[in-house]
């Protein structure tokens, strides 16, 4: 029983740990975003409150709760309230599975540095990154706005193509770690990263991910000289903040499963693995931010055929080549 | 204690289903259907089945279900009415659904403590149930998965764009 408590208490606290480190990675994000935009755009952004303005995130914060929350006339009352929950929540649930550090050895106790390592943990990341779609979906159409509603189909649309390719692109991953568990995944990356190991299989993911998160090129579902906000153009203050927090989650997510499935996880030279994590983390979140600086939004119809008729033959072959040659060598 | 959880996990799966097939919005039709899926998911993990417990979410709450909203939201089903009597019996429903399965769920964890780290005391892992699925009954699956290509072959031949009558005579 005294195991079983124990057990417990250490997924609590690493529960915890985890969720206060990502709130706050997310709402610094948004900070660095701002900052990065504004310099590529020749400005300063936010740079009042305190130094650098490093204060920026708690003023946004205060402002976002201080707001009036309201509702359209006709929405769905329950629907409209709950969905932006929905959002963060599916968001903050996949870094269950994140392993951010090899197992420490404490007290003769074995401490995986992972809230949950399940031996189907890819799985777990797949299925929970498509129940993100509800959040969204549900809040689109709960607001009875014509707006929210193309936005809302626009990322079911998106959602939906961009997944299957994801999940294929995944498959030769598994295939040279022989687990689902991502553990296993980064302990197979010791030597070389998947990133040299599986080149075409990382463009699919990294193009897919992006798709599925909703960062531009591909931020149809929310593409502000279009459809206004799409699915968040009703919502203000919090339920707002928490659909604009939940993105930021997002980030560090494929930030974190990009590191962990291709960029050889905590593994590298000389600094502590957690660092290496980090690092390799940040930079990825850096380079989506320089994406949003630099590219032009896709068009739709673009957008499904370059899933549809690009990405997912180009997975299958990728999968077919991969599994052969895996094979010859045994 | 197992059998005593599957009977609340079936009744909710059957209560979830027929709240599905009775409820007029569209939406929230398909939002009990998920419910009823997640109970079904955990009626999969109590037999031993953790991979097709995450296959039942990946696969119909992650893919099927939201294939759903996007047609209902294509064709427009919404309701045009306002929704008639008191505001509670639109919401009690779902979220006692929503309770028993989280309820079902904890209770799972706690009978069996190292369900908490994803290794239950008996299930069968993913290599087992793969050399069984393509193996003792690849058959079976190939026949089911030919089954489906002939539907999506199907589905395509009757949906295809056909020019009407009048237009090939504009053309011509």
């Amino acid at each position: 029983m005294s195991d079983l408590l124990l057990s417990l208490a250490l997924i609590l606290v690493k529960l915890g740990l985890i969720f206060g480190v990502i709130l706050g990675m997310a709402a610094y994000l948004v900070l660095a975003e701002r900052k990065i935009l504004g310099r590529m755009q020749l400005r300063h952004g936010p740079n009042r409150l305190g130094p650098f303005g490093l204060i920026q995130p708690m003023a946004d914060v205060i402002k976002l709760i201080t707001k009036e929350d309201f509702m359209p006339d006709q929405a769905d009352k329950w629907l409209f309230l709950f969905a932006p929950g929905l959002t963060a929540l599916t968001a903050l649930l996949s870094f269950v599975v994140v392993p951010f550090a090899p197992p420490l050895t404490i007290f003769g106790r074995e401490l995986p540095m992972v809230v949950c390592d399940l031996n189907i943990g890819l799985l777990y990341f797949l299925g929970i990154s498509s129940l993100g779609v509800y959040g969204v979906v549900i809040g689109g159409w709960a607001s009875n706005s014509k707006y929210s509603l193309l936005g809302a189909m626009r990322s079911i649309g998106q959602l939906l193509s961009y997944e299957l390719a994801m999940g294929l692109a995944l498959i030769p991953v598994v295939l040279s770690a022989k687990s689902f568990s991502l553990t296993d995944v980064v302990m197979s990356q010791a030597d070389w990263p998947n990133l040299l190991k599986h080149p075409v299989a990382f463009l699919i993911f990294l193009v897919s991910i992006a798709a599925e998160s909703k960062r531009t090129p591909f931020d149809m579902p929310e593409a502000e000289n279009e459809i206004v906000g799409g699915f968040h153009t009703e919502y203000s203050g919090m339920r707002f903040g928490l659909f604009f927090v939940g993105e930021y989650i997002n980030l560090v997510i494929i930030g974190s499963m990009l590191t962990v499935l291709f960029l050889g996880g905590w593994h590298g030279p000389l600094l502590p693995p957690i660092v290496w994590f980090a690092i390799k983390v940040l930079f990825v979140a850096f380079c989506f931010i320089w994406a949003r600086g630099t590219m032009p939004r896709l068009r739709y119809d673009q957008l499904l055929h370059l899933g549809w008729k690009v990405l997912i033959p180009l997975a299958l072959l990728n999968l077919l080549v991969t599994a052969a040659v895996l094979l010859a060598i045994g | 204690m197992a059998s005593i959880l599957f009977y609340i996990l079936a009744f909710v799966l059957l209560a979830a289903t027929l709240l599905c097939v009775t409820c007029r919005n569209p939406v929230h039709a398909v939002i009990y259907l998920v419910k009823g899926f997640f109970a079904l998911a955990l009626m999969f993990y109590l037999l031993g089945a953790p991979l097709i417990a995450a296959w039942e979410v990946i696969v119909y709450v992650g893919a099927i279900m939201v294939l759903f909203l996007f047609i209902i939201m294509v064709l427009e089903l919404a309701p045009r009415e306002q929704p008639q009597g008191p505001g509670w019996k639109r919401w009690v429903p779902g979220l006692m659904l929503a309770a028993a399965v989280i309820f079902c769920s904890l209770l799972i964890i706690f009978q069996d403590p190292s369900a908490a780290s994803g290794n239950p005391a008996h299930f069968v892992g993913p290599r087992a149930f793969g050399e069984a699925l393509f193996g003792r009954f690849g058959l079976a699956v190939e026949v089911v998965s030919f089954q489906l290509l002939f539907a999506a072959v199907g589905a395509y031949y009757l949906g295809r764009y056909q020019p009407r009558e009048q237009d090939k005579e504009e053309t011509s």
